[in-house]
């Protein structure tokens, strides 16, 4: 009787929460419908205004689109590539320095764009990349986490495996791309996620490499159209969501699990 | 011998392409840019001691965002902990639904802020939902954005952003306690509140610090949602240590950036030392 009376709290509890993230996203779908500037709760006037704006009418926002995909894109796959390679050299192999190495990789990791910035604008502003999409890209595809994650995830795999592979005559890359990468689902798929959100809703470096709001991505130009046609800005909301939600919805085991894994120990 | 050799050279190797990236981006220009705090000038000859320091302490703008960047951790973490320990508890008890409500919290987690941002914008904003509701009861309306009540709209949306992050910190935390502990103490008598309180959350600690670490690391990333809402001048009570930096990159006074980031870094760095010595400790 009292277990029975706890999981009915314990749901009603849950469902209190879970609105504030089903409320704004059904705020978005249904005024997504809406035309006029004014905010109401569901539509005054139902219209598909919003959508052929975005979608059929400027290209602007699509280009945007586009532009932000292809910028998270190239961070993504740099990163990931060359974060599998450091990740499998500090999970299984020994050298000198290692530790001391990885050490200094997780302090780096944990400090904020306040801090790493700085330091990447001086080298972007010597290689005279300020201003262009490289200055975004490049120091991303750096970026201590994606290391720090692998590594985790490696040292699960037992070295045994390994070997056995190499006495069959696989080389190294040969092991780290058909035995290790496909063995970590959960940490590489996690890190495809995080760091494609992250390069998707990157603020703090357009406001600072690029100097003309024409170059903003998606993420930054959404925030300047105010006073927008509220269905034009909810289809602008959805389009912005669509391709992290698409990700999500296929992997949020796989992220959850990837998640745990990247405790320190 | 020779084998260790050639494992340690492969090791280098297949670092190699991360290792220079590293350096040039991160590592070789913040050491550059701490023998730059002393000096003045865009180049960077003249010596000038501690003067950039004192600027920086001085700086009214500095201390007003140090200030908030502090606030906000000092409020945001440990309620975003309690909200995310509360939900993991909850959600730990295998049943059905479970995994959905799990899955429906991290969905803020990828969310854009952009997104987010609109409907905050829908809710909050002067002509806003919460007014027309506010005006239609007949109470006064408040500019709820552009007020003081700026900070906690922030804390707000960073604890339903990071609320993901923790739940599933907090989840993995509790599935690595042994099972039999719990089962235990329940047979001796002890009722769910003397369980959770003397076995599951003192065996957690270690958990504890590593999601303050994380929770610490991500609240930074609430200037995101601070420019979207507010722009580059925002109400005062959430002028950020990122709109600080912002302004002096527009000023090219790169000094007052390298001190800025110095400090910032120390601050971090010391905190993590002090909070990793104590989970050491603790495990012993």
């Amino acid at each position: 009787m009292k277990a029975k009376r706890f999981s009915a709290l314990r749901l009603v509890f849950l469902c209190f929460f879970g609105l504030f993230v089903v409320i704004p996203i059904l705020f978005t779908l249904v005024n997504s419908f809406s035309t006029g500037t004014a905010y109401s709760l569901l539509p005054q006037q139902w219209s598909l205004a919003g959508w052929f704006e975005v979608f059929l009418r400027r290209p602007h926002y699509l280009i945007k689109f586009w532009n932000s995909l292809f910028l998270s894109t190239a961070i993504v796959a740099g990163q990931t590539l060359v974060s599998s390679l450091a990740g499998y050299a500090f999970s299984k192999f020994r050298f000198p320095g290692r530790e001391a190495l990885f050490f200094i990789v997780i302090i780096v990791m944990m400090m904020p764009y306040q801090v790493t910035l700085v330091s990447n604008y001086f080298v972007i502003r010597e290689l005279g990349l300020m201003g262009s999409w490289a200055a975004l890209i490049i120091p991303s595809i750096f970026s201590p986490f994606g290391v720090f994650l692998l590594r985790q995830v490696f040292d699960t795999c037992p070295d045994d495996l390994l070997d056995a592979a190499r006495i069959d005559g696989a080389g190294n890359l040969t092991i780290l791309f058909r035995i290790l990468l496909p063995r970590s689902r959960a940490g590489v798929v996690s890190l495809v996620i995080l760091t494609f959100v992250d390069a998707w809703n990157m603020v703090e470096q357009p406001l600072v490499y690029l100097d003309s709001s024409y170059d903003y991505p998606l993420s930054v130009f959404l925030s300047q159209m105010n006073g927008q046609d509220v269905g034009v800005l909810c289809v602008c909301g959805i389009l912005a969501a669509l391709p992290v939600l698409l990700l999500f919805l296929y992997y949020d085991q796989d992220l959850a699990d990837g998640i745990s894994l990247s405790q320190i120990h | 011998m020779k084998l260790k050799t050639r494992n340690a050279l492969a090791g280098y190797l297949l670092a190699l392409p991360f290792l220079i990236g590293f350096a040039g981006f991160y590592l070789i220009p913040f050491l550059w840019s701490i023998r730059f705090t002393f000096t003045s000038g865009s180049g960077g000859t003249a010596f000038v001691g501690l003067r950039n320091y004192m600027d920086i302490f001085g700086s009214a703008a500095f201390r007003l965002a140090a200030w908030n960047t502090f606030r906000f951790i000092l409020i945001g973490v440990p309620l975003l902990m309690l909200v995310s320990l509360v939900l993991a508890l909850l959600l730990f008890d295998k049943f059905r639904g479970a995994s959905f409500f799990r899955s429906l919290f991290m969905y803020p987690l990828v969310l854009p802020a952009a997104s987010v941002v609109i409907v905050v914008q829908a809710f909050f904003s002067n002509d806003g939902l919460l007014n027309q509701f506010l005006s239609w009861l007949g109470l006064p309306i408040e500019d709820w954005i552009q007020s003081e009540y700026a900070f906690p709209l922030l804390i707000a949306l960073y604890i339903w952003k990071n609320c993901g992050y923790d739940l599933v910190l907090f989840l993995a935390g509790l599935s690595a306690i042994p099972r039999e502990y719990r089962e235990a103490a329940a047979s001796e008598g002890a009722s769910y509140w003397q369980t959770l309180r003397y076995i599951t959350l003192p065996l957690m600690t270690p958990t504890f610090f590593f999601i303050l670490i994380v929770s610490i690391i991500n609240s930074f990333k609430s200037f995101r949602e601070a420019y979207l809402l507010g722009g580059a001048n925002p109400h005062e009570s959430i002028y950020m240590l990122q709109h600080f930096m912002n302004n002096n990159f527009q000023n090219l006074s790169y000094q007052r950036l390298s001190v800025a980031a110095l400090l910032v870094f120390l601050v971090i760095f010391v905190l993590v030392l002090v909070l990793f010595r104590l989970k050491a400790r603790n495990e012993r």
